[in-house]
Formats: structure tokens, sequence, C-alpha cells
């Protein structure tokens, strides 16, 4: 009785190893397991062996049901397998069509800048003070050390409104003093940011309007010394820990000794290229000791204290590090350049 | 100013490398520009103007004996000696006409002669073109070199003559190394007005390397007839002209001025001009005070009989003077004039007269140095806009005691380069003499405010080199307090201020005066770094900058891009906002009274306009425009400064989400855009419930506009605007705009806000659709339906708005999810039920209301 068993087995095994994809293993199921395989027959005829053959019969049958369905299952794995592994090779994306964009918004690269700059500032414990666009000449002017019709302020070329002492702040210093009467004697730190205006040919270098970010710190025993510990600090921060600095001698009438400040040129690395001129150096602020005048001015005896401030403008600070070869794309807004942020 | 390093070596040693050099200065507050090159190779990274004269092949040659050329008029031939050998050379150059035919030259003539294989500028061409000299021949005669012009040298546009060089220079060199020059553009500070000249760059120098300086003598030597008794000066107003010194020099032949005065005048950036002006100005140059020469002929004629009585006032507003350019100019009375008994005779430190200037036919020279309140002249300069070599100069300062020196020094180049007869004394008018300013300087003072100790020795020596007298003391003993014996009494030094220069205050701004002296010779690089050691400021807080940077930064997570513009408009360019165009008077702005432009003349009033201007340019780049601007606007008061209040202007237009490969353009945006991104705005400040309350607004439509207030504060309005209005910016598509106050949007953040926590248990959820008449607002169906619902229900959201067949005419339906949720416990089916009838019959009743489904 087991011959015939053993042979319906073999034969399902052979033809399970035939069965190339899913509809021909249903049909294989059909055929060697299904209600009217010859496997099922034999076992449905059981009933017609005898006695002692039955048991024998019984269990060689089920055994070999049992081992058609395990074999089924590997199959039926191993084509999932074989199909998943189809599928995914035949699913592939174009990868260089474009993705699809949310619409995203940004901050000017002024704001952009601003932001960093002020971010390090507060930071080092200088805080932001600000102050208005449209200002006295006493504050803009007088008071920080500019008499009337100096020659200092030559080089600041101002807009004048048509009320007579109201001008367009050629620079964010009229704080300086603001700030000064608001907190003596309490020591300063802070810095004002804001718009400035010079009555300058609008050109791809000079601009009538541009932001810029002075610094103040007043106290007892501040020295030059300070002032190009703190610059350099800065300097470190927003240009990288290695960016060396030099101090220049050079003149503002509302600080003395005056200084400017060159940090090595980040594009070339100080060897020479024409955005440094090839000096290796770019210039980034001006600096100086407040003047005594200036000090007084706020309220602080220049016996007593003293401070020091600087002053940046962040739109140069943009270009040289993006590249921006014309200042008149910052209020230009077009599209092309703002996207680039 | 240009300093061309030949003439600055006549008064100071220079040991450093032109590069050094520079750095030198540029470090110590005189900024070096540029280094042209002139005949020497341009120094690695500065431009040069000029050409690089071969030592080998550009010498100095001697002509010999100039002759006639046997085919050619217009040529002659020059027998040249070069240093070794003699040749004869071809030119053209006019200049040597009047030696043809004289046989051998008893002086012979200094030319600047180039080799053949020398490559020099074409003096024919236009411009500046490159040319190797090669073996030609012209008109018969072999020609292999050349005399050179200027032009060929590149030294000027000089090119119907040859060049001559003095008469000492030394035959076979070469020609580098007699004219090759190096010249500095320095950058005069303010602050720096005494080093305005060589002389004044020369005494720098010398501080910061330690060499002497040279100065010429400054002694005056006449021997002709005095000038006292011919000559009286009067001031009326010694505040304004605190010194007067004038000279006389008689004979004096008119003529052009030698070759190397004129080359330095050149090189130092001015035009030759004749001998005598050459000379006024050469001694400018040199020591920074500007001379006048005066027509002595005219001024004795103009005074008739008598002495020539020079007096100096400040002229009456609406004077005329014609000035030596040949204009008439109206004076105003903050000028200062030069005058004689019949009138003006030159603006003081500005432009001389026509009728007294020097001319061919000028014999007698009569010589001003003066010195002049700088503030008034550089008024008068502005107003005149008549920049000047000397104008800059005396509008800067000039110290009154250089006035007899630069007389001096003039009369005597005069004497020798015009044969001028020089009387042989000066008439000096000197009533207010410039106070001599002394300064007590401690030096602990010094350290204090430079943090570094530098050694008593080196202050000294640094001001010395600088002219300051120093007088070392020991400071007072403060008080009777006693002193230990080791410490030593703080020590103070007396600086006397030298009398060229005017930059030093009196008191505690003198010793920021001198530390500044001190630290830029000693060097910043050599002041170590040192943190801040200095009482930190008590701290405060800053709600405005931290709140508006909150702003700033949800209307850019809402996808808008943030734009900045300019404060300058016009009220023509703002009236663009009204359907009809209409300006504001120019008297509601703030006015700029020296605009760029006319577009530009005032401060904007409307931050809006600006914005609007912007979508307008970005509309043509970009299919989606959605750009902000915060910045103040700016309203005149009554009197004093203007109010700068902080506005927030929105601009979108165009489509939602431009189109892309995988799905069409979205529609355009339109109002519910808007209205999203200012409850995002509202919403992230927690300024409180919003609400939009019709208002007509001029520059919006009239039916898709609201005003927008949040908390019970109105914080501004928003719509969409007038088409009228958005055409007149070039829109042709609907424009959303909102114009808001950024203050108050400020001021409605509370300072903190609170989280309701999240359930543990599950919520309801249910959708209603609903049939209301078309003039009922959704706000409304809200409303009732959460009045209805009380707390229970948590959430309202409308989802569909449909209007057609199945509504009805002149209805609408609106579908809304609805969320049941107590906090505590899971609603029972039974409750919500009672809920949900509560809610229709609220709607029913209350707005007329059909429920099509979901009850």
């Amino acid at each position: 009785m087991a011959e015939p068993i053993e042979a319906m087995r073999e034969a399902a095994l052979r033809a399970l190893d035939e069965v190339r994809s899913s509809e021909s293993l249903a049909a294989w199921r059909v055929a060697h397991l299904g209600r009217h395989s010859p496997l099922m027959n034999f076992l449905g005829d059981l009933g017609s062996l005898s006695a002692s053959e039955r048991p024998a019969a019984g269990r060689a049958a089920n055994q070999a049901k049992q081992a058609l369905e395990a074999a089924l299952s590997v199959k039926e794995e191993a084509l999932r397998a074989q199909n998943l592994e189809r599928a995914l090779a035949s699913e592939k994306l174009d990868l260089t069509l474009p993705g699809r964009p949310p619409q995203r918004g940004r901050l000017h690269p002024s704001s952009q800048v601003l932001r960093r700059i002020l971010a390090i500032w507060s930071e080092m414990g200088f805080q932001v003070y600000r102050s208005r666009e449209v200002e006295s000449d006493e504050f803009n002017f007088q008071l920080l050390n500019f008499p009337p019709h100096h020659p200092a302020r030559d080089m600041q070329d101002t807009f004048y409104t048509t009320r007579p002492g109201v001008i367009l702040r050629t620079h964010t210093s009229p704080g300086q003093v603001r700030v000064m009467r608001e907190r003596c004697p309490e020591p300063i730190r802070v810095v004002l940011p804001g718009m400035c205006f010079r009555y300058e040919q609008v050109t791809a270098r000079a601009e009538a309007q541009f932001y810029q970010v002075e610094g103040l710190a007043v106290g007892a025993g501040i020295t030059l010394a300070n002032l190009k510990a703190t610059l350099a600090d800065f300097a470190r921060r927003m240009f990288g820990a290695s960016v060396r600095v030099r101090f220049r001698a050079d003149y503002f009438p509302f600080t003395e000794p005056s200084a400017e400040m060159d940090i090595e040129c980040f594009i070339c690395g100080g060897s020479g290229c024409p955005v440094c001129k090839r000096s290796g150096w770019l210039e980034i602020l001006g600096a100086g000791m407040v003047h005594p005048i200036v000090l007084h001015n706020g309220g602080y005896d220049p016996r007593r204290y003293s401070g020091f401030a600087f002053g940046m403008g962040p739109e140069r600070i943009a270009m040289l590090r993006h590249g921006i070869t014309d200042i008149r794309a910052f209020w230009a807004n077009d599209p092309r350049f703002l996207e680039q942020f | 100013m240009e300093v061309p390093l030949s003439w600055l070596k006549d008064y100071v040693r220079l040991t450093l490398e032109p590069e050094a050099l520079a750095a030198r200065l540029t470090f110590a507050g005189l900024e070096v520009e540029n280094i042209t090159s002139v005949g020497l190779p341009a120094l690695p990274g500065r431009g040069s103007d000029g050409l690089a004269w071969d030592p080998e092949k550009i010498v100095v040659g001697e002509v010999r004996e100039v002759m006639p050329h046997p085919n050619a008029d217009r040529l002659v031939l020059c027998r040249l000696f070069d240093g070794l050998t003699e040749h004869t050379v071809l030119t053209g150059a006019s200049n040597l006409f009047p030696y043809k035919g004289l046989g051998p030259l008893a002086q012979p003539l200094k030319v600047a002669y180039a080799r053949e294989g020398a490559t020099l500028y074409d003096g024919h061409a236009p411009g500046r073109v490159l040319t190797t000299l090669k073996r030609m021949k012209i008109r018969g005669v072999e020609s292999s070199s050349m005399i050179c012009s200027e032009k060929e040298l590149g030294l000027s546009e000089e090119h119907e003559g040859v060049m001559i060089l003095e008469a000492d220079a030394p035959t076979g060199a070469p020609l580098v190394g007699v004219l090759g020059d190096h010249v500095f553009s320095v950058k005069i500070n303010p602050n720096m007005a005494r080093a305005a000249s060589l002389i004044g760059i020369a005494r720098e120098v010398a501080a910061l390397t330690g060499q002497k300086l040279r100065q010429p003598s400054y002694t005056l030597r006449g021997s002709g007839k005095p000038l006292r008794g011919w000559l009286r000066i009067e001031m009326r107003r010694p505040d304004l002209n605190p010194r007067f010194t004038a000279a006389l020099i008689r004979e004096v032949k008119i003529g052009p001025s030698p070759e190397w005065m004129q080359r330095r005048l050149r090189r130092a950036g001015m035009r030759p001009i004749n001998n005598v002006v050459d000379i006024t100005n050469y001694v400018m140059l040199e020591t920074g005070q500007p001379l006048h020469a005066f027509d002595w002929e005219v001024l004795t004629r103009r005074a008739g009989a008598g002495p020539v009585v020079i007096h100096t006032r400040l002229a009456e507003a609406g004077e005329r003077l014609t000035t030596l350019d040949g204009v008439e100019r109206t004076l105003e009375d903050y000028m200062i004039l030069v005058c004689d008994s019949r009138g003006a005779l030159s603006i003081a430190g500005v432009m001389g007269g026509a009728e007294s200037e020097v001319t061919q036919g000028t014999t007698s020279i009569l010589l001003e140095g003066a010195a002049w309140d700088f503030i008034s002249i550089r008024r008068a300069v502005q107003a005149l806009r008549l920049p000047s070599e000397a104008s800059y100069r005396f509008s800067r300062g000039v110290h009154p005691a250089m006035t007899v020196r630069a007389v001096a020094r003039a009369a005597s180049l005069m004497a020798k380069e015009c044969l001028g007869v020089v009387a042989r004394d000066v008439v000096d008018a000197y009533p207010r003499k410039a106070p001599r300013v002394t300064v007590d300087l401690p030096l602990a003072r010094v350290a204090a405010l430079l943090g570094t100790p530098i050694a008593e020795r080196e202050i000294v020596r640094i001001l010395e080199r600088l002219e300051f007298r120093v007088d070392v003391r020991a400071a007072a003993p403060a008080g009777r307090g006693r002193r230990s014996s080791q410490t030593r009494a703080p020590r103070v030094l007396r600086v006397s201020v030298p009398d060229h220069r005017l930059d030093i205050g009196p008191g505690v701004i003198g010793q920021a005066d001198l530390i500044e002296e001190i630290a830029r010779v000693y060097g910043y690089e050599r002041i170590p770094e040192a943190q801040l050691a200095t009482l930190l400021p008590p701290q405060r807080d800053n709600p405005g900058l931290e709140r508006e940077e909150a702003v700033r930064d949800l209307l850019v997570q809402a996808g808008l891009q943030e734009v900045i513009t300019y404060r300058f408009t016009s009220p023509e360019r703002e009236a663009q906002l009204d359907p009809a165009g209409a300006a504001l008077a120019r008297s509601q702005y703030v006015q700029i009274a020296n605009p760029i432009g006319p577009d530009r003349s005032v401060l904007r009033r409307s931050l809006l306009s600006s914005v609007m201007e912007v979508a307008a340019r970005q509309a043509g780049q970009r299919p989606r425009v959605a750009a902000f601007e915060i910045g103040p606007e700016f309203h005149p008061t009554g009197e004093g400064l203007p109010e700068e209040p902080l506005r927030i202007a929105i601009v979108l237009s165009g489509l939602r989400e431009p189109a892309h490969w995988s799905s069409p353009a979205a529609a355009p945006m339109d109002f519910y855009d808007l209205k999203g991104i200012l409850e995002v705005l509202t919403q992230g400040l927690h300024v409180g419930e919003t609400t939009l309350a019709e208002t007509p607004h001029p520059s919006f439509h009239p039916g898709k506009c609201a005003s927008l207030s949040a908390g019970g504060r109105a914080m501004g309005v928003l719509g969409e605007l007038h088409p009228a209005v958005a055409q007149r910016f070039g829109f042709a598509q609907p424009v959303l705009a909102a114009d808001l106050d950024l203050q108050a949007l400020l001021d409605g953040i509370p300072p903190r806000f609170t989280v309701t926590a999240i359930p543990g248990v599950p919520p309801v959820l249910e959708d209603v659709a609903l049939i209301v008449a078309e003039e009922v607002p959704a706000g409304r169906v809200m409303e009732v339906m959460h009045t209805a619902g009380g707390p229970l229900l948590r959430e309202v959201r409308l989802f569909d708005v449909y209007r057609g067949a199945q509504a009805g005419e002149g209805k609408k339906s609106l579908a809304f999810s609805l969320t049941y949720q107590a906090e505590d416990r899971t609603l029972t089916d039974g409750e919500v039920a009672q809920l949900r009838l509560g809610i229709i019959h609220a709607l029913e009743e209350q707005l007329g209301a059909r429920i099509r489904s979901g009850a």
C-alpha cells in the first residue's frame, strides 16, 4: 500500500519543483491537495481497506499530506519573496525629477546677518538698544564731538529734512548718548543696530540707506586692551576661531584713540585675492575709546569712567561672506537674490 | 594726498622699502591707499599706471649737437652721447629745433635716450600702446633708438617735444635711477590736517622710523627796498583772520617754472601754470600753508598815491566778486574777504579775484600767507562749490605759525627761480597769537586708558619725535596723606604742543589726544588683548525686540518672504494706494531737503505702499508673491522729531502653489489665504480671540476688506486691494494686503499663556451638514453651535461649503465636523444624542437651518 502513496508524493513534489508562479502553485494545490486529488481520493477511500491495512495506510497518507503541505508553504514563501524582489526591481524612481517645493518663507539677508551679529554680542553680554532713525543734529553730531561745520562732517554726508536741525541719522551713534543719559551712572554694554542714511549717489559700492551695528561699553577702568580682546573675540565667533585680526590707527570724532580692525581675508586665507585687493586683509569695523567729550555729554565723568565703541556694517559683512558684488541688491528685493539665502 | 617719495626724501631719510613704509604709515593712521610706480616696476598687488623703464635700455643721454635732416624739414638729427658711444639719433621734437645748426652745444642737453629693443609707449598712438624699438629707416636715415617724450615714458600726455632733464643728470645712468619714483596716495583724516604736506608726512615718517626731520630754511633773505610803509594790513575780524603775512618780490620774470618743480607738482597731482603760481603751490604742498600771489602793480594802481591798505572782513550778503576763473560770484555774510581801499580782492582761502591775478606781464608780486578760521573757510568752500588744494587745507585748519615760514620759503624760491628781488622785510599782522597749548599727562593715565604700561622713556621719546616738548615732573602729592618711602611719586608729563598743529585740546581732552599719539606711534599691535573685567551692567529684558522677532519668525513660517525697502519715497508714489491716485500734501511728510532724486523726496508714510512696489516687481519674476516687511513709517509732528511707528505690511498675489510636474497649478490666492496667515500670527502670539469686522477702506475692495482686532484691540486692516489700486501697481490679478500696527500687536501679547491638558478619554466625533440662507455667516453658525453645545462641544470644524441645486436658491450647505468630549469620562450615546438635539434645535430656531445629515 505504501508504494502508491510514495509514488503520489514523489509525483507531487516533482510537479511542485516545476512551479514558477502563484497561478501554477494554485493549480498544483488543486491537483495534489485538492478534494479530488489522488491523495485525497485515497484518504477518502480508506474505508474500503481492511481494518488491518487501514491504520498503516492512513498514517502513510497523512504523512504524505503533511509533507506536501509543508513543501507548499516553503514554495509559497519562496514565490512571495521572488515576487517582492521582482516588484522592487521594477519600481524605480527617476531621481532627477524635481522635488515638490514647500512654500517656504525667508528672512531678508540683512535680517539674517543682523541676527547672527546680535546673537554673538548678546552672548558676550551686550544687549540691544534701539533708537530713532530721524534724529536731531545735536544727537547725531554735536554731542558726538562733531561741531557745526566741522570738517569731520565731510566724512558723513547727511540727508537734511526741511525742518532745521532735523536730519536722518548718519550712524547709530546718537543712541550712544541716549543710552548713556538713560543709564548713567550704571556700567553699559549695549549694541545699537539700525538703519542709517548717507547722502550718497547709489552705486554698486555705496547705498543711501544701510544697516549699522554699533557697540558701546562704558564703565570704570575700560581700556584699549579690552577693546582689542572684545573685538577679536567677536571676530573669532563671527568668522572662525582661527581668524587673525589686526588694528590700525584711524579717526572718528567720537572716539580717541580710534582704530580700524581688519580680519585676515577668509576668502584667500591671507594670501591675497581680488576681494581683499591682494592685501590679505579685510576692513571689517571701526572702533575706539569713547571720546571724553562724548562721555561727558552722556553724563559720565571722563576722569572716572572710560569706554569703547565700535561699529560695523551687516551688509558689508554679508557681501564679503556671500560674494555679493553689488550692494544695491539688498533693497532691490529681487526674489532671485532673496531666495538664495 | 599724493606723496612722491623722490620728493619726500628731501626732508627725511627713507630707511624702509616702499611697502614697509606704507604699512608703517597706514598702521599709524595715515592710510596709504595706493602706491603708484613711475618708471619702476609696479609693486605686487598695486596697480601701476606707468611703465617700467629697462635700466639697460633707457638711459640719460646728452645731445651734443642738433643738425638738419638731409631730406626732411620737420626732422632733425642729433649727435648724442649715451655714456658709451656717440650716436646719430633722429627726432621730430619741436623743442630741439631752436638748436638746429648751432654747431656743438656749449651746454649739452640731457635727455632720456632709449636704445634698440627698449619698450615704450607709442607716442603717435592715442592712449597707451606699448611698442618695442626696432631698427628701421626713416627718410633714408637708419634709426634704431630715440629720444623720448614724456608720453613715450608714460609720464604725461606730452608728445610735442622731448623731455629735457636737469643739466646735472649723469650721462649714461639708467633713467629709472634719475626719474624713477613711487608715489603714495595718502588718506588724510580730519585729525591729521597737519600731515597734508610733504613735511607733515616726513615728520610722521621721521617719528615712526627714528629718523631726523630736515626742514628747508624759513629765513627771509631779502635785499630789496623794504615793504614797510608801502603796505598796511587791517583786520576787522581777527578771530576769523588771526594772522596775515605779506612779502614783496620785485622784478620777477614770469615764465615756466624749472623742470624739476613742474615734475614734482605733476606727480603730486597739480598742473604747472607759471613760475610764480607754481612756487606758491610748491610751498603749499611742501609746508601745508597755502599762499596767494597778488600782482602788486595792480594793488598800487588801485591805491593811487598812498600806501596799499589791505583789510580783511566778512562779506556783506549779496556782495559780488569776479574770481580768477572769470565767474562772478555772489557772496554770503560768513565768507571772509581780502580787500583793499577799492573793494574785494579775493575770497579768503578759497579763490583769488580776477583783477589782481598774476599774469604774463606781472613784474612785482605781493605774497600773502594768512591764517583763517577753518570753519568759515569750509562753509564758504561748500557754498561756492570751489574745492581746491588750498581750501582743502584751510578748511581743515593750518596753524598761524606757518604763515611766515611759508612766505619766507616761497620768497627765496622766487628770488632764485623768477630772478626776483625780495624786499628785506615782511609785513606781519598777528594780533591774536595762537595760544600755546600745554597738557599735564599723568603716566598712570596712559596705562589706565591703553591697558598696558609703556615705559616713561618710550613715551617721552615718541612725543619728542613728534616735536612735543616734554617736561617730566612728579605730581603734587594728593592731600597730606603719608606716602611710603618705596613708592615713587606719580609721574606727570607736562607736554607743550608744537606750533604746527591745532588738534590737541586742553585738559582731559588733551590727555586723550596725547594718548592717541602715543598709542599710534607705539603701535596698536604691541598693546595686548585683555578681557573686560569690569562690572556687568544690570540686565534688562527686551520684550519689544524679542516680540518683533517672533512676529518675523511666524510670518516666515507662514511662507512669507521678508523684504526691506527704502525709507525714501514720494507723495506721488504713495498716491498709488488711493483708487483715485490722490496724493497727500507734502507737508504731511517728513521732507528731505537734499533728496537724491524726486522719487525719493520724502520719508514714507505707508509701509504697505513700499511693499506693494516690491511685490509688483516680484510678480514679474515669480508666479506666487508673498512678502512682508516690518519697519517704521514717519509722521511729522507739530514740532521737533517725527513719530516713527512700526508697522507690518503683508502682500500676497498669484498662485497658492505654482504648477509642478506632478500637479497643475493651484488656484490663485484669495482673502482666506491672507486670513489664514493672520490667524497663524495671532495664534502664535497668543493675542487672544481675533475678530474681523467689515470696515470700508479706500484702498481695498469694499466687500473684501476688514479691520482686525484681537483681544479687543484694533490691529489694522486686511483684505483684497481695490482693483483700481491693484491695477495702478500693474497687477491684473487680485492682490491681498494687510497693513497692521506692530506696536498694538506686540502690546496684545500676554506675558504668559497656559496650555489645556489633553483628556485621557476618547472623544466622540460626528459630522453635521445643514442648509442655511446665504447671508448667514459661517461664524454665526459656529457661534450658535458652541452656545448650544456648551463646554462638552470641544471643537467645531467647517470642512465644506456647497452652493447649488441641492442646497436651493439663495441657500448654502455647510458641513461641520463636531468633537464632543468630557474631561473625566467617556460620553454615553444618550448624552451625545442630547447634545446633538440641543444644537440642532438651536440652529433651526435661531438661524432657520435645515439639517441635511448627521442628525
